[in-house]
């Protein structure tokens, strides 16, 4: 799934509006997406040892 | 009057015995001119008393957010506003992951769930997941499910459960502040649980919550008298939407002082580097770490956080001359 614009995906706002600076230092630092970037939904993310899963219950998983 | 640190080298380093709760608050309060110097003994109490092996774990969250609980720390309560999305794993996905982290070297596998206390939905998807992967994979298999009953303890050793895990979290005194939904107590009653089935004790702590440096210190002497096996000692990770989500990181001087500090309170436990470490201490303050107490580590990644790349982790320790633990056979 490529998203374009649309949505942060550290905090699920809108990319355009507001400081994400925090969002993408956690995504940077810590934490996998957490938001759709699409659509702003809270993904169902799973996190395992080696890797993580994430997916939108409407747009689908992320890859 | 004797130093502290002079005091540890004859208390901790020849006697083997544990500083008590004022002993190791004058730790915390070394200044940082001799926290090398902690970190140091802290190191030689690890060797003379643990060896030089490093115990290699991996974690996975089976059951993820929606937790009735009220952990101020935590991302997965279902009271709190946060941005994770409740999930859970299947059997088949359970024994992967277990398969992935034996594949590192790891020999601790942990089954973790995002619950007050296991359900009998939970208890049967457990004791399937423990089943399987004792059928297919190398590796020894840990859980935490949160408070347990009797009954299911004695389930859980009879499926062959390893080690169990049920963090004290906080000192007993500023637990109130902490999780309002249940009390020290009943997490220190699990713990019995464990202990009376001979399962191995995990049991462990957040340091970075508010508390006191009296009451850090008052925390290691409380996980010392439970007497663990292993303790994880993770750093709080202040996450979005959690009433702690504000908190300032533990400075890395003040982590690496807890972590010399409970070596020395705990001199023959596994004392194991968890969540957190990375935005603490970062790589520079991993390699003190474990020069510095530390003889255990997370591979990978945490529940519902990323960690180091488990090739960074295992380069350090081969760098560091520090044996990969191995599973030992028990015949």
């Amino acid at each position: 799934m490529t998203v374009v614009a649309g949505h942060c995906d550290g905090c699920g706002r809108s990319a355009a509006e507001g400081d994400h600076a925090a969002c993408r230092a956690r995504r940077a630092a810590t934490d996998p997406p957490r938001f759709c970037a699409a659509c702003g939904r809270k993904l169902v993310v799973q996190v395992l040892p080696l890797g993580w899963t994430a997916r939108c219950v409407r747009c689908g998983p992320l890859v | 009057m004797t130093d502290i640190l002079g005091t540890a080298r004859d208390q901790v380093l020849e006697q083997g015995e544990g500083l008590g709760q004022a002993q190791v608050l004058e730790v915390l309060r070394l200044g940082d001119d001799r926290v090398d110097e902690a970190l140091a003994l802290a190191h030689e109490v690890r060797l003379r008393w643990c060896g030089d092996a490093v115990e290699v774990e991996g974690i996975v969250s089976l059951k993820t957010g929606g937790c009735p609980e009220d952990c101020h720390f935590c991302s997965q309560s279902g009271r709190f506003e946060t941005p994770v999305r409740a999930a859970r794993l299947d059997v088949p996905e359970l024994v992967e992951a277990a398969r992935q982290t034996a594949a590192t070297g790891a020999t601790e596998f942990c089954i973790v769930a995002a619950v007050r206390g296991p359900d009998a939905r939970l208890m049967a998807q457990v004791r399937a997941g423990v089943e399987a992967i004792r059928a297919a994979v190398d590796i020894n298999v840990a859980c935490s499910l949160g408070i347990l009953t009797a009954e299911q303890a004695d389930e859980l050793q009879a499926l062959g459960v390893h080690r169990y895990n049920h963090n004290l979290e906080a000192a007993r005194s500023h637990f109130g502040e902490v999780v309002t939904t249940h009390t020290w107590e009943e997490r220190r009653a699990t713990l019995e649980l464990v202990r009376e089935r001979g399962m191995e004790v995990c049991c462990g702590c957040i340091v970075g919550m508010g508390e006191t440096l009296e009451q850090r210190a008052e925390l290691a002497a409380q996980l010392a008298e439970v007497d663990p096996d292993e303790v994880p000692m993770n750093f709080l990770d202040a996450r979005p939407g959690t009433p702690f989500a504000d908190l300032p990181p533990v400075a890395p001087a003040d982590a690496l002082r807890a972590i010399a500090a409970f070596r020395l309170a705990m001199p023959r436990t596994i004392l194991r580097f968890a969540g957190g470490r990375e935005l603490t201490l970062g790589d520079l303050g991993a390699r003190q770490g474990v020069l510095g107490g530390i003889n255990a580590i997370i591979v990978g990644n945490y529940l519902t956080t990323l960690g180091r790349d488990p090739r960074d982790d295992l380069a350090l320790l081969a760098e560091l001359s520090m044996p990969v633990k191995e599973l030992s056979r028990t015949l």
